[in-house]
């Protein structure tokens, strides 16, 4: 099958040049009188020029080929017969046919080296992408785990030695640095769901009343040091959605929040429905995005250069993903008089019940 | 609360059953261990336990299928315990008859009231007049539900659902089951009745129905309603 569109291709290249030769072989037909047989030499060597910059090297032949001997027939005197009597002509003709022939060649071979480059440079780029990836994920994997191996190891081993106060304090890293490696493994996981393409919402009525407090429970272990503030109208709190996915979303931003904000701070979760949008906004008073990294933020694997805490950034591209999924928008933006706003939008409609009255 | 219960796994990892039987045995819980499928159903029937927990990757079956054999003789709680945390995984295995779902990894202390609560359920008999949770209490015959000895005003909706959540205290009910008992089969499909009524409930018994410590949303998968609060 690709065999036969390679050939249907080629055939067409060798109908262009052909075609191409002959309409111009036929203007120059009819204006030879007025610039001279050996001006239509230039012209015609200019075509072929043209073609070797576009087709392959076989038609460009061809079309060299032909273009000479209709020069031969047509132009040189005598006319209509192969038979060229000033020997100035039998030099030209020659060097005509040389040049088109060189023409074609060199253009195909420039052709294949600039293929040969780009690719050589694409390979280039992928293998540094592989390079910052693997440097990356190897880092953010390793870390937490050289912190369990060690953390444990010690444990075990000098066990009669260390204080009990040393003790818990290596048993909650461990733990600590486990929770980072699960949080690492779900995001992972959630990227290549995302790629994979065959993300379905699940769709169904929510209440985001409920959905919010789920978020804030499940990240309470977490969360010692900033107090969250929720503030959500309890009219149209049901709206439709896939509660998973707008779940892990919301993880990700108020992990985030938390994360990228001093201790002490506040952290305020505001969600109401408008226009036919269910609108959630996660403000902090963080420090904010310095640079003007609004757009890449969401890119994968994007982390500002400003960050010194660990991290891929998928958690970003993830919560785009997931609200894309639902036909929605997420933003993010500078709160005043500090830190970030991050704004989600989901169109979604609520249901009209009037539940008192059964 | 009987705390020597026997209380089985099945779980092909041996570092997970391990971790278990460590968590389990130093708070006085009898154990049994198995690491297939075949063992497993074996040791359930040879020496039946109070409770048995369940992994669904088995290597030489799978835990969905082992749960409904089990199903069909032995009525003691069933805990899954799995790496699976898709919605239609978590709410299969609770059609084929689990009582409650703990996706891996979990805490321990989580899985341990996930199992009292479980076997607290179990040692209460099924025929009682009246249902007690939290502060909360259910007169079935008189059809009156009292919050801290004060009576509350539900309609018959209310009532029917909270009764419905406390004659299963602790087992998570899927939406579908829910909205099946309560509204009849047509309704399936209408989850925004339950997510109304659920809120108006939790306005009436919880402290805070932002924080409800009572009725607890399974996240994607249905409510669960807690008898006491751990």
């Amino acid at each position: 099958m690709l065999k036969s569109f390679t050939n249907k291709r080629i055939s067409r290249q060798y109908i262009i040049s052909v075609g191409i030769t002959l309409l111009v072989s036929t203007i120059c037909f009819f204006i030879s009188d007025l610039v001279g047989y050996r001006t239509v030499a230039l012209i015609l060597l200019f075509t072929v020029s043209l073609l070797a910059s576009a087709l392959s090297v076989y038609p460009v032949l061809i079309s060299a080929v032909l273009s000479a001997l209709i020069w031969d027939f047509f132009f040189i005197p005598p006319h209509f017969t192969l038979h060229v009597d000033n020997s100035e002509d039998i030099l030209m003709l020659c060097m005509y046919f040389i040049i088109a022939l060189l023409n074609g060649i060199l253009s195909s071979k420039l052709k294949q080296y600039e293929k040969i480059a780009r690719q050589k440079e694409e390979k280039l780029n992928a293998l540094k992408l592989y390079n910052t990836l693997f440097n990356s994920i190897s880092h953010e994997l390793r870390t937490p785990l050289t912190t369990i191996i060690g953390a444990s190891e010690n444990l075990i081993t000098n066990d009669k030695i260390l204080l009990e106060k040393d003790k818990l304090e290596l048993q909650s890293e461990i733990y600590i640095a486990s929770s980072r490696l699960n949080r690492l493994i779900d995001n992972l996981l959630n990227m290549s769901r995302l790629d994979s393409g065959f993300l379905k919402p699940k769709m169904d009525w929510c209440d985001i009343n409920d959905l919010i407090h789920s978020v804030v429970n499940r990240l309470q272990p977490d969360n010692e040091n900033h107090s969250i503030e929720i503030k959500v109208s309890n009219d149209n709190s049901i709206i439709w959605l896939d509660f998973g996915l707008i779940e892990q979303s919301l993880y990700n931003v108020i992990h985030n929040a938390i994360v990228h904000s001093p201790d002490n701070t506040k952290i305020i979760i505001t969600a109401e429905y408008m226009d036919g949008y269910m609108i959630i906004k996660v403000a902090d008073n963080g420090n904010g995005f310095i640079t003007d990294g609004k757009e890449q933020s969401f890119d994968k694997f994007y982390r500002s250069p400003e960050l010194k805490t660990g991290g891929l950034g998928l958690g970003l591209s993830i919560v785009k993903g997931f609200v894309s999924a639902h036909n929605g928008f997420v933003e993010i933006n500078n709160n005043k008089p500090n830190g970030t706003i991050v704004t989600i939008k989901i169109p979604s409609n609520t249901p009209l019940i009037n539940s008192e009255n059964e | 609360m009987n705390n020597n219960s026997k209380i089985l796994i099945i779980d092909d990892e041996r570092q997970i059953r391990k971790l278990i039987v460590i968590t389990l045995e130093s708070n006085n819980f009898y154990v049994l261990e198995a690491a297939t499928a075949k063992e497993g159903l074996q040791m359930a029937a040879m020496h039946p336990p109070d409770l048995i927990i369940l992994d669904l990757g088995l290597p030489d079956e799978d835990g969905q299928s082992v749960l409904v054999k089990l199903r069909d003789w032995y009525i003691s709680p069933i805990i899954i315990l799995s790496v699976r945390d898709a919605e239609t995984d978590i709410i299969q295995a609770l059609d084929n008859g689990a009582n409650d779902y703990l996706v891996k990894p979990f805490r321990t202390g989580e899985l341990l009231a996930r199992i009292r609560n479980a076997l607290r359920n179990k040692f209460e008999s099924n025929n009682q007049s009246i249902i007690t949770f939290q502060n909360i209490t259910i007169d079935l015959v008189a059809r009156i539900v009292k919050k801290d000895n004060a009576v509350l005003k539900l309609t018959s909706t209310e009532y029917s659902l909270i009764t419905l959540l406390a004659r299963n205290e602790n087992k998570v009910l899927t939406h579908q089951f829910i909205l099946r008992e309560i509204w009849g089969p047509g309704y399936v499909e209408q989850s925004q009745y339950l997510r109304v009524f659920i809120a108006q409930i939790r306005k009436k018994i919880e402290e805070n129905p932002n924080q409800p410590k009572i009725i607890i949303t399974e996240s994607g998968i249905g409510y669960r309603l807690v008898g006491e609060d751990i």
